[in-house]
Order: C-alpha cells, then sequence, then structure tokens
C-alpha cells in the first residue's frame, strides 16, 4: 500500500506545482517565449536558440524595466516536432502576458505554429528559419532576421562562378533547410552554366563513403553542403581524407567553431573552405565578439549556429515592446502594437547586423557575406576573413 | 490500516445516490475551476478526469450518456474556445486514441508487434495532403521553386470525401504490408514493420524527384480544410457568446470544428472496436494471439484474419492522418518518424494492451504528460529561476541553478523515467484487459 | 570420435574466421557480379551515355574503377555493424527481448573512450611529439575503459529495469527498453552539458589512424584502406572469435547456453539463471561499448543519440543474419554494410541520377524484407518454432 500512497502523494506535489505555475501573474509581467527543441537530436541547436534569447533577455531588458515591468523568458520545447510545436503555440497564445515570441529552428515546425500565432496575432522573430515559405504568407506577425533560402543559395552559385567553378557536386543534409539551399543552389549554378555533377540527398550522419566515391570519379571543382556543420564536418574529413582537393561551400549552418573541431585541416587543404552568411563575423560586426565572450562566460560553451541571431530576435522583441509601451503611455502594449512596432523599426542595430522589415517580415536589402576559413584551429574561427560582400534585396510582394 | 479505509471509501462511493452526487461535483466543480481560472492545467485535469469518474461509478446509462455528451457538446466547445489550448490538447488525445486504438486492434488483439504504425498515419496524411493541395500543379517543380500563384486541385470540401478515402487507401497499405509478413512472428515481425514505418517516412521525404509528389522535407503546405460555413459561426455566437464572453471568430471555431470531427471519428472506432472484439473475427483474433498452430488446427483462417487485423488498424490510423493534415493545413515528413510510433506504441502498453478503456487512457495520459504537465512544469522551473525564490532548509537560491540544469530542456528523461516505473509496478498497464489479468497470473507460474 | 579438448578449443577459434572469409568473399563476388552485369546490360542505354557525359568514362569503366574501394568501405562499414549487432543477438538469445537501450549503452562506451582520449590529450600524452605506439596504447586503454562502464551499465539496466520484469507479457520489457533508453540519452547529455557545456564530442586527432595504406593501384585508380577502418575490422574478428570461444568453449558459455534454451530446467540443473543473465548483459555491453569506441574512432563525432541509427541498422543485421546466431550477426552486418554502400554508390549511376544515395536504407530494408519472405528464420537462424 505504501508503493501506492507514495505515489499519490508525488502525483499531488506534481499537481500542486503544476497549478501554482499557472496562478498568480503579476500585474505588470511581460513574458517572452521561446519556442525551439530543447530535447532530442537537434537539441543541440536547439538549447542555443533559447539560450542566445535568454542572454539578450538578461542583458537588454533595462529599459522595460525601468518602466516598471518585469520581464520574463518562457521556454518551450518543440522536439522538432510539428504537433507538440502547434500545442505549445496554443498554449503561448493562450498566455496574455506573452506579447512576443523567438522561434522556430524547424521550418517544418514554424511553418503550422505561425498559423496559431498569426490568429491570436502574437509577433514572432525567426533566428533560424529560412524556407521561402515562412513568410511568403504574408502575415505581419511573421518576421525573421536569417536570410532566405532562395537568395542564399544564389549567393553561393554566384560565388562559385566568380572564382571559376566549372563543375559541382551539391549534398544537403534531407532537411527543409539543407534542401532548400541546395535546390537553389543547383538552379541557379545551372543558369550560370556550371555543370551539376551530382545532387543527392543523405540523412547519414557518420558514413559518407558511397558518396565521396561519386565525388572523387566526378572530379569536381566544388562541393556545395546544404545543411548543418555537424554533418558537413564529418564529410569535409572523410572527402580530404579520401583525397578531394577542391573546394568546399556550405550556407550559414557551417558557421561553427566546431566545424574546424571536426574537420580541422580539411578545412584549409586543397581549395579550402567558404560558407556565405547573413552575420558577419566578428571582425565586421565588433558586438559578435563581445556575445561570444558573453556567451561562453554564462553557458561555458561556444555558441552554434542561430544563437547570435536568437540574442538578436530577442533584443527585436524587447525593442519593440518598449516602443509599443512608451507609445501606450507606459502601459503594456496589446499584441497587434508590439507587432506593428517590430515592422516599424528601422535599422535596428543588432549583433550580426542591422534590421529593417519588409512588408512581409524579410529583412530589406540583406548583406550576404562570403566568408573563408583560415586556420584549422578552432580558436581562430573568429579570424575568418570576408571574401565577398552582396547586398540582395528578397523578392517581396 | 489504509486499505481497509480507502476500500470502504470506495465501496460507499458505489452506493445509493453517491455515484451520481460525486459524478456531478466533479463535473461540476472542474467545469467552474476552468471557468474561473481558464489557464490553469490542474483545472484542466480535474475537468477532463471528471470523464474517469463519470466511467467508473456505477451510474444509470442513459445518465453516462447524457452528462457525457453534455461536456463533450457544450462545457468543452466553451471552455475551449476561451483557451484554444485545451482543445488543442483535446484533439491530440482524440488524435493518439484513434492511433493508439487502432495499433491496439494489431498488438492487443490480433498480437501482431507493429512498429512501424506511423506509416499508415503518414499514408492518410499524405493522401489528402496531396489531393487538397496545389501539389498536383508542383508535380514538375523542384521543391521549393514552384511559382506561387498555382490553382488548388480540388474544393475543401472534398475532404469529407478523402476521410473515406484515406480509410480505404490505408486499409490496403496494410494489407500490403501484410501479405509479405504473413510468415513472420513476433521480433522478426516487429523488425519488419518497423522497416517499412522507415520506408515510408524516407519516401515521403525523398519522393521530391523525379516527380515532386510529397515536396520532400520541405513539407505540402497549404493544405485545404472543409468550408465552415457563416451561418454556424452565428450561431455559435448566437448560443455562446454570453457565456464566453465574447465573439468568437472563424479561425478559433475551426478548432472547434476541428474538435468535433475528430470527436465523431473516434466514436465510431471505439464503436467499431468494441464490436469487432467480441464478434468471431474478434474471438479468432485472440486464438491467433495466444496460439497460432491451435488456432489454424481449429479452423481459423489465419491469412484472412492477420490481414484483417492489419486493415482495421491501419484505417484507424489512415483516417486520423487525413483529418490531422486538414487541421494542421501542413504536413511534413517530421511527424512520422519512428519515435512517433513508439509513442502511439507505449500508449497502448502503458494502457493496457488489449483493453479498450485501458489504451484510450494510455493515449489521454501521454499526451497530457507529453504536451501539459512535463511542459509546464518544465514553465514553473524555469520561472522559479527567474524569481527570487529560494529553497527553505538547504538554502539554495534557484537563480543559481547551473544554466545546464534547466528543466526544460529533460522532460524526455522524465518520461523514460515514467515509462520504466510503470512498467515494473503495474506491468499489465493501467487498466489490464480481463483476458490479459487472467493471462498474466498463468504466465509468471508456467515462466520459462 | 573423441576429439581433445585443445582441438576442441583451436577449432572453435578458427572456425568463425573461416566463417568470415567465407561471408566477405562471397558477399563481395555476388554484389560484384550483379553491379559488373547490370553495367554489361546499360552500358550502350541512355544510362551509359549519361556516365558517359557526367563522368567522362564508360559506364563498365566507371563501375569496375569504383568496385575495390566501394567493397573496401562496404567491409568496414559491415564490420562495424557486426560488432553491434553482436550485443544484440547476445541479449536475445538468451531473454528474447530487443533491448532497445543496446544503442545507448553503445553510446555510453563512446562517450566513455572519447572523453579519456580528450583526457589523455590535455595531457600531453597523445598526440604531438609522442611516439606512435604510445598511441596505440592509449587507444587500446581508452577502448578497455569504455568496455568497462559500457558492460557496467548494462549489467545495472538489467538489474533495475528489466529484471523486475521477468515474466511479464513479451512487450513490457520492450517498453521499459524504451524507457531506459529515453533516460540514459538525456542522463548522458546532462552529464555531459554540465561538465562541459556542449554534449558532442570530437575524437581527437592524435597517432596515425587517418593514415592510408596503399593496396593497389588499378587503372590510375589507388585503392587504399585507412588505417582506422584496419583497426576496427581486426577489432570486431577479435570480438567475435572471443565471443565464440566464450560461448562454444568454456563452462560459462555453456551455462548461458542453457540458460537460453531452457531457463527453469537449467536452473534445476544447478546454474545460477540471474548470474547468468548479468553475465550476458555484461558481455553485450562490454562488446557494445568497444563498438562505440571504435565508431568514435571511425566517425570522429559522437553525441548521446548517436546510437540511434547505428543500433537499428545493427539490429536489422541481427535479424537478417538470424537473430541469436552469432555468425548470422556477423554475416547480416556484412552483407547489410555491403549492400547499403553499393546501393549508395551506384544507385544515382543506374537510375540516372533520379534515385541516389538517399534511398540507401529504404534499398537495405527491401531487401530485409525480401530475405524474410523467403527464410523467415534470416540466413543462419535455425527453423525453430517460436517459444512464447
Amino acid at each position: 500500500m505504501s508503493k501506492r500512497l507514495m505515489f499519490v502523494v508525488a502525483l499531488f506535489v506534481l499537481a500542486s506545482l503544476v497549478l501554482a505555475a499557472c496562478g498568480g501573474q503579476q500585474a505588470k509581467t511581460i513574458k517572452i517565449a521561446t519556442q525551439s527543441p530543447l530535447s532530442g537530436g537537434q537539441s543541440s541547436l536547439g538549447v542555443d536558440i533559447k539560450n542566445g534569447a535568454q542572454l539578450a533577455l538578461e542583458q537588454l531588458s533595462g529599459p522595460l524595466t525601468e518602466l516598471g515591468f518585469k520581464v520574463e523568458l518562457a521556454p518551450y520545447d518543440d522536439q522538432a516536432n510539428p504537433d507538440t510545436g502547434v500545442a505549445n503555440a496554443k498554449q503561448i497564445v493562450s498566455d496574455p502576458a506573452i506579447l512576443c515570441g523567438v522561434g522556430h529552428l524547424n521550418s517544418g515546425v514554424m511553418i503550422p505554429s505561425s498559423e496559431e500565432y498569426h490568429n491570436a496575432g502574437l509577433a514572432f522573430v525567426s533566428p533560424a528559419n529560412t524556407n521561402p515559405k515562412v513568410t511568403d504568407r504574408g502575415y505581419l506577425e511573421v518576421n525573421r532576421i536569417v536570410g532566405r533560402d532562395d537568395v542564399q543559395g544564389v549567393v553561393g552559385a554566384e560565388y562559385a562562378n566568380s572564382i571559376g567553378v566549372k563543375s559541382v557536386f551539391i549534398i544537403h543534409d534531407k532537411t527543409a533547410y539543407g534542401q532548400g539551399v541546395a535546390e537553389f543552389f543547383k538552379k541557379r549554378a545551372e543558369e550560370l552554366g556550371m555543370t551539376v555533377a551530382g545532387f543527392e540527398g543523405t540523412e547519414e550522419k557518420a558514413n559518407f563513403d558511397p558518396i565521396i566515391t561519386s565525388i572523387l570519379a566526378a572530379n569536381v571543382d566544388m562541393v556545395y553542403f546544404g545543411g548543418i556543420y555537424d554533418q558537413a564536418g564529418v564529410l569535409f574529413k572523410q572527402a580530404r581524407e579520401k583525397g578531394f582537393m577542391g573546394t568546399f561551400m556550405g550556407p550559414d549552418g557551417m558557421d561553427s567553431s566546431t566545424l574546424a573541431e571536426i574537420a580541422g585541416e580539411a578545412l584549409v587543404q586543397g581549395g579550402g573552405m567558404v560558407y556565405s552568411s547573413v552575420s558577419g563575423p566578428a571582425s565586421v560586426y565588433p558586438g559578435t565578439a563581445k556575445f561570444i565572450a558573453d556567451f561562453k562566460a554564462k553557458f561555458g560553451a561556444e555558441p552554434q549556429p542561430f544563437a547570435a541571431q536568437a540574442y538578436d530576435a530577442m533584443a527585436i522583441c524587447l525593442k519593440a515592446i518598449e516602443n509599443a509601451a512608451k507609445a501606450n503611455n507606459n502601459q503594456t502594449p496589446t499584441r497587434q502594437q508590439v507587432a506593428q512596432a517590430i515592422r516599424d523599426l528601422k535599422d535596428f542595430p543588432g549583433i550580426t547586423g542591422t534590421y529593417t522589415f519588409n512588408n512581409i517580415g524579410d529583412i530589406t536589402s540583406a548583406k550576404y557575406f562570403v566568408i573563408k576559413v583560415v586556420s584549422a584551429d578552432k580558436t581562430k574561427w573568429g579570424e575568418n576573413e570576408v571574401i565577398q560582400t552582396l547586398d540582395i534585396a528578397p523578392p517581396s510582394k | 490500516m489504509s486499505r481497509i479505509s480507502l476500500s470502504n471509501l470506495l465501496q460507499m462511493a458505489q452506493q445509493g445516490r453517491w455515484p451520481y452526487i460525486l459524478t456531478l461535483a466533479h463535473v461540476l466543480l472542474g467545469a467552474l475551476l476552468v471557468y474561473i481560472s481558464p489557464r490553469s492545467n490542474i483545472a484542466f485535469l480535474l475537468l477532463i478526469s471528471s470523464l474517469g469518474t463519470l466511467y467508473v461509478l456505477k451510474t444509470d446509462n442513459r445518465f453516462k450518456i447524457v452528462l457525457g455528451l453534455f461536456i463533450a457538446l457544450v462545457v468543452m466547445p466553451i471552455v475551449g474556445v476561451r483557451n484554444i489550448f485545451y482543445l488543442e490538447i483535446i484533439f491530440q488525445i482524440s488524435v493518439f486514441v484513434a492511433l493508439a486504438l487502432g495499433l491496439n486492434i494489431v498488438v492487443g488483439f490480433a498480437g501482431l508487434l507493429n512498429l512501424g504504425y506511423v506509416a499508415f498515419y503518414a499514408v492518410g496524411a499524405y493522401l489528402w495532403a496531396f489531393f487538397g493541395s496545389q501539389q498536383y500543379y508542383v508535380l514538375p517543380f523542384a521543391p521549393g521553386t514552384q511559382p506561387t500563384d498555382l490553382p488548388f486541385l480540388l474544393p475543401g470540401d472534398a475532404f469529407y470525401l478523402f476521410l473515406l478515402l484515406a480509410i480505404i487507401v490505408a486499409a490496403i497499405t496494410g494489407i500490403l504490408l501484410g501479405l509479405p509478413v504473413l510468415r513472420l512472428r513476433g521480433d522478426y515481425l516487429a523488425i519488419v514493420t518497423l522497416g517499412f514505418g522507415e520506408v515510408i517516412r524516407q519516401l515521403a521525404n525523398n519522393l521530391d524527384k523525379p516527380l515532386n509528389f510529397t515536396n520532400g522535407p520541405q513539407g505540402i503546405t497549404p493544405i485545404q480544410r472543409p468550408t465552415l460555413p457563416q451561418f454556424a459561426v452565428d450561431a455559435f455566437n448566437k448560443v455562446f457568446q454570453d457565456i464566453v464572453g465574447r465573439p468568437v471568430e472563424t479561425a478559433t471555431l475551426y478548432n472547434v470544428m476541428f474538435y468535433l470531427l475528430a470527436l465523431i471519428v473516434i466514436l465510431v472506432i471505439i464503436i467499431v472496436t468494441i464490436r469487432l472484439e467480441d464478434s468471431k473475427i474478434g474471438r479468432a483474433w485472440t486464438a491467433i494471439r495466444e496460439d497460432e498452430t491451435a488456432a489454424v488446427a481449429m479452423g481459423v483462417p489465419l491469412v484472412r484474419l492477420k490481414l484483417t487485423a492489419f486493415a482495421v488498424g491501419a484505417s484507424f490510423a489512415g483516417v486520423m492522418g487525413a483529418l490531422m493534415a486538414a487541421s494542421r493545413t501542413f504536413v511534413s515528413p517530421e511527424s512520422f518518424s519512428f519515435m512517433q510510433s513508439i509513442g502511439v506504441l507505449s500508449m497502448v502498453i502503458l494502457g493496457g494492451v488489449g483493453s479498450i478503456p485501458g489504451v484510450i487512457l494510455g493515449a489521454a495520459t501521454v499526451t497530457i504528460l507529453n504536451l501539459q504537465v512535463l511542459q509546464g512544469l518544465s514553465l514553473y522551473l524555469s520561472q522559479l529561476r527567474q524569481s527570487d525564490a529560494v529553497i527553505p532548509i538547504i538554502n539554495f537560491a534557484w537563480r543559481d541553478l547551473s544554466t545546464q540544469l534547466d528543466p526544460a530542456k529533460y522532460q524526455r528523461l522524465l518520461f523514460g523515467i515514467i515509462l520504466i516505473i510503470m512498467m515494473i509496478f503495474r506491468p499489465a498497464g493501467i487498466i489490464p484487459a480481463q483476458r490479459r489479468q487472467r493471462e498474466l497470473a498463468s504466465e509468471t507460474s508456467d515462466d520459462k | 570420435m573423441q576429439r581433445s579438448l585443445r582441438t576442441f578449443q583451436i577449432e572453435e577459434v578458427l572456425r568463425p574466421l573461416g566463417q568470415m572469409l567465407v561471408f566477405s568473399l562471397a558477399s563481395s563476388i555476388i554484389l560484384s557480379l550483379f553491379v559488373i552485369l547490370l553495367a554489361f546490360l546499360f552500358q550502350n542505354t541512355a544510362i551509359g551515355a549519361d556516365v558517359t557525359r557526367r563522368f567522362g568514362v564508360s559506364l563498365m569503366n566507371y563501375t569496375l574503377l569504383n568496385l575495390p574501394q566501394v567493397l573496401m568501405d562496404g567491409l568496414t562499414l559491415g564490420f562495424v555493424y557486426a560488432a553491434i549487432a553482436l550485443g544484440y543477438t547476445m541479449v536475445y538469445g538468451v531473454l528474447e527481448f530487443i533491448n532497445f537501450a543496446h544503442s545507448e549503452i553503445f553510446a555510453i562506451g563512446a562517450f566513455v573512450g572519447v572523453e579519456l582520449l580528450i583526457a589523455f590529450q590535455a595531457y600531453g600524452l597523445i598526440g604531438g611529439q609522442n611516439s606512435l605506439l604510445s598511441a596505440y596504447w592509449w587507444l587500446l586503454i581508452a577502448l578497455l575503459a569504455g568496455m568497462l562502464v559500457a558492460g557496467t551499465m548494462a549489467v545495472l539496466v538489467e538489474r533495475i529495469a528489466y529484471r523486475p520484469l521477468r515474466g511479464a507479457p513479451r512487450l513490457v520489457p520492450l517498453i521499459s527498453a524504451i524507457g531506459v533508453s529515453f533516460f540514459l540519452q538525456d542522463a548522458i547529455r546532462l552529464i555531459e552539458s554540465v561538465t562541459t557545456g556542449q554534449f558532442h564530442r570530437i575524437m581527437p586527432t592524435f597517432g596515425n589512424f587517418d593514415n592510408r595504406i596503399p593496396l593497389f593501384t588499378i587503372g590510375g585508380n589507388t585503392v587504399d584502406i585507412q588505417i582506422k577502418s584496419l583497426i576496427v575490422m581486426v577489432a570486431a574478428i577479435i570480438m567475435l572469435v572471443g565471443l565464440n570461444y566464450l560461448v562454444n568453449a568454456t563452462k560459462v558459455g555453456k551455462a548461458i547456453r542453457a540458460v537460453a534454451q531452457d531457463r527453469p530446467t537449467a536452473s534445476l540443473m544447478g546454474i545460477d539463471v540471474n548470474r547468468i543473465i548479468s553475465m550476458t548483459f555484461l558481455i553485450g555491453g562490454t562488446l557494445g561499448g568497444a563498438a562505440g569506441v571504435l565508431y568514435a574512432l571511425k566517425f570522429t563525432r559522437i553525441d548521446p543519440f548517436v546510437g540511434f541509427f547505428p543500433g537499428l541498422k545493427a539490429f536489422t543485421a541481427a535479424v537478417l543474419g538470424g537473430i541469436g546466431n552469432l555468425t548470422g550477426a556477423l554475416l547480416g552486418g556484412i552483407v547489410l554494410g555491403m549492400l547499403e554502400t553499393f546501393a549508395g554508390t551506384y544507385m544515382s549511376i543506374f537510375t540516372m541520377g533520379v534515385a541516389g544515395a538517399e534511398y540507401k536504407d529504404i534499398f537495405a530494408f527491401g531487401i530485409l524484407i525480401l530475405v524474410l519472405i523467403f527464410r523467415p528464420q534470416g540466413l543462419m537462424g535455425e527453423n525453430v518454432s517460436q517459444k512464447a
């Protein structure tokens, strides 16, 4: 019987915790939600989105505190699963204290969840979703501070063409992000007259031998990888070991010093490795260096890709709430006002760029950098060199 | 000591007028609490659990049906439009109840372990996703490169037809899977079905070339919903506006509509399952599960019955897949991972293999645990971290907790522990099947 | 016909070696002949023309030139799968249940090994000026540590999560195993993030493991093998031979086989069934841990979820070979590894890029289903009726 009794007691403790969680909001508490995968295989990126946002909240909520608000973070775990994401989204929109949100990692979760944000008028700023469809629906509430696949892929192909690449082998990771960029790279590369010797998708994380055999047989100048650094690093390393001497290229998912840790010398041998990114390296944006230092001090590790963007997304939320509150006689603004305030921001100075949103929530005239890796040493990642800068406005409606 | 008083109490609750009073009290208390604080998880859990009370306590069947209908058709929609999160939970519970009941037919009734069950769900979802979106016109385009102004292939109201089609197509898929694996038993079957589940997911992920059927990892969107006529919105507002406190827009009411659709599907599924369990087919399935050789010797048509089990199980998942696709207006392969199959299986086993009320409870428990309780707990803890709260006695300030120990990150760890503990203390599930209870007693004695 | 014990023991060592050689050769030859036949058939069709356009060689030449490297890669992958599959098969053979947590035991082994090597590197014991030989010693130490911890974990898991469930319906321990799997994944993640801030780890680069040994040259293409692939193969062979010897030629092995065959009778014969089952998990976990360290060595990057896919594949391999059968696990691993590599390399060629490497898993599972239709007991399994 004692077992059952313990079970009952445990249940009550649990229940009372849950009850407590929902009762007793202070009058002027403002919450900002984050939604990203905090558990499971993709949590490495997802947790750092939350951490980046958390850091921004702690560092930049000063003006709001002075207005008499208490700003809190409400982190949600979408488990990289659309169903969980939508359920969380509904929970988020039903909490009136939440005025703005940062998320998601996966476009596949962002698209259905943002239908809920749209219905409730709750603004979200995405630090990572590059799929064109995210903003193409033209919702006032959906914004992003990253580039679009249909621009970034093109930037990559343009760069490849400019350095005289004649043939390219394209690989992607079979995610919405990786494949999206790769498709547009391929399209542009073919238009520019390059030979696309292969276009392969793979969910493989460890063993790239079969693909490398094809790459070597095709004898290409460049390998373009649409995806995230952790897979790419292993691929690059294995390809170099097998004797590939051309150039590697990838999108902003490559921007992590861990890439150097995994691939090591493979990044600087042969044709080296370049990546395109909307956020400039530390050398261009001094804010980035400070962010990396602060992040390491707080969380004990280098930030993953999209963590800096999450920082900026949170900063934009905070600024918009502040502006909206001031316009509202220092009272708590409505969600509608916050959403509008985000769109009204002009040249918001973030740590990864200067942001103004267009009428569908994309950043107007994004600066794309093509960045070359200069050292196999991961501590020198910040010294990576910008070798090309392109100003491209996203297609707008 | 406590057992005596507890069982006495329980006995008393089952006598005379007490069941009626208790049930009504539970329902009213739950409804009232939810109404007063529309965001409290505990109030909602109280309301939901009143359905359990309604089921357990001995009352007149007519009373049960009327009160059940009242909760489902009046209380839930009101509560739901005030906080659509609750409606979403109920909707997802319904979806998973359907999946769990379908899997229960295959695993619980016929004893065929299926680790790739979510494949049928995917088949239903992609069926409507393809025909209910612009995807037909996207066929020649690589994912993402299509023009934006393509027409839709079918009107949104064709959805109802596709609910039926999803049943048929999923059932056929079930038979197609069933045919080659008929000879396999136990774990071989498990691994083949697992492979099948992966194959379907990867097909969904890969069939974006040469012809773009599924749009690959990008997923298909937008998918149409059946139209919600304006007069229905007006009618709802006319009746409920005063209680809800504000007029309800169409977007919110869509949630109610899908909730009701899911409810109807679930009712049909439950009735079918109950009828099947006690039918000739159901008994034959049990015979197969217990001893295949003996069943064949007794003249049970093995092939046909196994295929029926696969087909029926699959059709439940198929219809819910189509419903899910329409409700989300989006499908992508991420929803159909192996973890999803495992999740459904754990619902079945946690609730009680072969037991219909058990499986329903299992699905509800896991869904609520996953979406509400664990999430709520971690939110609460992260709120504590941002406050000045201190754990008394050991004088530990919450905000000093290492950032790496963030509770929001460890929901799965908790879920794992719950699974282990449940299996150790209640191996036959929360509500064991009656047949299973007898079996358990005998199985432990002739353990090899 | 009385054989001496000594001859018997030597036979038990030689037999798996012979089998391994036969399997490797046979699957290599069959698959090679198959692709050569395909190349021959499609030489003069649109497919051949497409290859010539893209790669500048004829289809037949393309096939032949890449063949040796494909075989080598396939074999290495096969041995990795086989090494993991041994642990699954071991537990299944005795308890008849799928130990879902084996992939996490594997991950634990990998983490212990990699963490140790990172520590060694921090203390300057490996890499840099240190001798090559010492690199091998330190790797061996890391390997043994990984095996030890993983083995202990496996025993603990059995004690806590499986033993109380013995005698429950078959599905119950399965769910418990899934629970353990979730728990261990997040537990690794928790420990790693608290101590290092990140939960993926990178195998340090040291020694000469990344170097390639050229084997021979064919048509201007050098076929070579990486030292670490060689290490993986050798280790897998040692594991298989050792396990085979342990199970078939020792007293403990006899007890294990007895428990696997008939638990109540074995217990009546004075065998401590619980101890033997613990022993089985210890052996299975040890093998899983070793496979984990080898995997990290070969593929560099690990995270707490790293075990999932290899685990799934290894389990498929075990079933393909006939689960519960040690030699079957090896055969299944080799066949699966080969099939995957062949499909990954040649599929896009023969379908003109329509279906490429992304279909290799579908291909592997397709073959599995085909095999099981014609041989439901797996390639090497005995045709025993299901006990439960």
